[in-house]
């Protein structure tokens, strides 16, 4: 194979997940990079590169865990960037950079301990042309295109309620989703309103925790206790740093973008992938992901989902951890999306998809700003 | 609230600072004047202010004055309002379609903050608001009289 093959290893998040506050931000990277090389049967001086994000960074969590590396990845580009991460470890892996590599994250994104404090620049264009007029974070931007896609594709206010009902239904049967009472679309309905249309049950957690990746090459499968999951393909995209110059406010061009990548290094369709993971900060995501993934035509995911076929027992499981939405987001949940992929393929999740061959991942970054896409597969190509 | 714990004073609302690059955008809105900026190789018009067209890679770029004239694209009705503008929540933070094309973010005045009131494709037409030392472009009903509004 000309493309030699690239597995994850190690997989685990922090013990805990929710509110955690006796655990600073560089602790819960830690705590996640210890579970990670035990779940490898690696010791950390096994690790020979090393990607995390701002704040702390990959130098302060290689420099705590008393790793001198080869490769360093600083890439931060939100809560995607651990995809985009396990991409550019499979690179270096096969361009011989470094043989065994960590990737961390670890927020506190609830207690805000040993977290570095939130501030725009008022200079930047966000600072700008988008602050002043009153954004207070993710609640007031990456909502603001779901009503043009409304308009556009005749999504109604239930099908985007039905999203975190049908996410309940999987959270239901684990027990580390922070919520897990079923849930109904009159009972999203009736949650109070954050940001027209977005009601409190269709925005996502805000939690403390951390998960931690080993990615190295896939002709050492044999060598550690837990079955290899495969890199098959990979993807990664910008769009735009600021929410109000989105290409277009009904579909992510970045989704499309990295999703393509992924697809095509993997040589899969859609009609290939078992389980699916879309990062859900807010109930349109997921919406947008299907149709920028394919697995649905334009406008047609709200009536899918709202249809079952996302749910237990539907066609194509999705955000089987209960997502963003009901089991845990610390901020930058990419990681968290990765880890269900990864025990999916394992044959180790709560709630057990029936033996996946393909697990796709789609991660966000920012306000539709950044998106990774990873497909991972039970066997090599 | 308790009186041994007062609520801190109020912060202000967030206003921008000005770059080299983005000071005629502020210029032209202390004067009333909604100017942006257009490709002279390609013709297009873009936003937000920067020395290079998006759409072709040029750098012989110029500004102009917009026609003020846009159409509603897209909002949120906002209900945890960001510093300073807690007397305002619930409130709208709106994407605006100029008639020129580009997009911008806004805040709607003159009209209530409800669904009902705003409907997309409305046109609006800018106006001016004060903050801090600058001006800051802001969209009103293109019907509403402007009279109303200061």
């Amino acid at each position: 194979m000309s493309n030699p093959g690239v597995i994850i290893a190690g997989a685990a998040e922090t013990d805990e997940l929710g509110r955690l506050p006796n655990i600073s931000t560089l602790g819960l990277h830690i705590q996640a990079a210890r579970n990670a090389v035990a779940d490898a049967g690696l010791t950390m001086r096994d690790i020979d590169g090393i990607a995390s994000v701002s704040a702390p960074g990959p130098v302060s969590v290689a420099h705590a865990l008393g790793i001198y590396p080869d490769w360093v990845d600083g890439t931060g580009v939100g809560g995607t960037s651990f995809l985009l991460h396990v991409r550019h470890a499979a690179a270096a892996i096969r361009a011989g950079y470094a043989k065994t590599i960590l990737i961390t994250h670890g927020e506190s994104g609830r207690s805000r301990v040993g977290a570095p404090p939130y501030r725009l620049d008022l200079s930047s264009p966000a600072g700008q042309f988008e602050a002043p007029y009153g954004t207070l974070g993710p609640t007031t931007t990456f909502t603001i295109p779901a009503l043009r896609y409304m308009k556009e594709y005749g999504l109604t206010h239930e099908q985007l309620a039905y999203v975190p009902v049908a996410q309940r239904q999987w959270a239901a049967k684990n027990p580390r989703a922070m919520f897990r009472d079923i849930i109904t679309v009159e009972d999203v309905l009736a949650s109070r309103i954050v940001a027209y249309p977005f009601h409190l049950l269709e925005c996502c957690l805000v939690t403390d925790g951390g998960g931690a990746l080993i990615v190295t090459a896939a002709d050492r499968a044999a060598d550690f206790p837990k079955p290899p999951v495969h890199v098959l393909g990979t993807g990664e995209a910008s769009e735009t740093p600021m929410i109000s110059q989105l290409v277009d406010f009904t579909e992510s061009q970045a989704f499309r973008q990295a999703g393509r990548k992924a697809f095509a290094e993997a040589g899969i369709t859609t009609a290939d992938v078992n389980h699916l993971m879309i990062y859900d900060a807010f109930a349109h995501v997921p919406i947008y992901g299907l149709e920028a993934l394919g697995f649905v035509g334009k406008g047609e995911a709200g009536a899918f989902i709202a249809e079952g076929n996302t749910e237990p027992g539907g066609v194509l499981p999705l955000n089987t951890n209960g997502g963003g939405l009901s089991y845990t987001h610390t901020g930058m949940y990419g990681m968290f999306a990765i880890q269900e992929g990864v025990r999916q393929i394992r044959g180790e999740a709560a709630a057990q998809v029936d033996g996946p061959e393909i697990s796709v991942v789609l991660g966000n970054g920012g306000m539709f700003a950044t998106a990774g896409v990873l497909v991972l597969g039970r066997h090599p190509r | 609230m308790s009186p041994a714990n007062p609520s801190p004073p109020a912060r202000p609302k967030a206003a921008p600072i000005p770059t080299p690059e983005t000071q005629p955008y502020w210029d032209g809105a202390a004067a009333g004047e909604l100017r942006i900026q257009r490709c002279l190789d390609c013709g297009q018009a873009y936003f937000y202010p920067r020395p290079i067209c998006p759409s072709c890679g040029s750098a012989d770029v110029e500004w102009f004055t917009a026609s003020g004239r846009a159409t509603l694209y897209s909002y949120v009705i906002n209900h945890r309002p960001a510093p300073g503008f807690e007397a305002d929540a619930p409130y709208a933070i709106a994407v605006v379609q100029l008639a020129e094309g580009p997009r911008m973010m806004t805040s709607l005045v003159g009209v209530a903050a409800t669904p009902e009131a705003l409907e997309l494709d409305m046109p609006l037409r800018v106006t001016f608001e004060r903050r801090g030392e600058l001006s800051l472009p802001v969209f009103t009903p293109a019907e509403a009289e402007s009279e109303e509004l200061q």
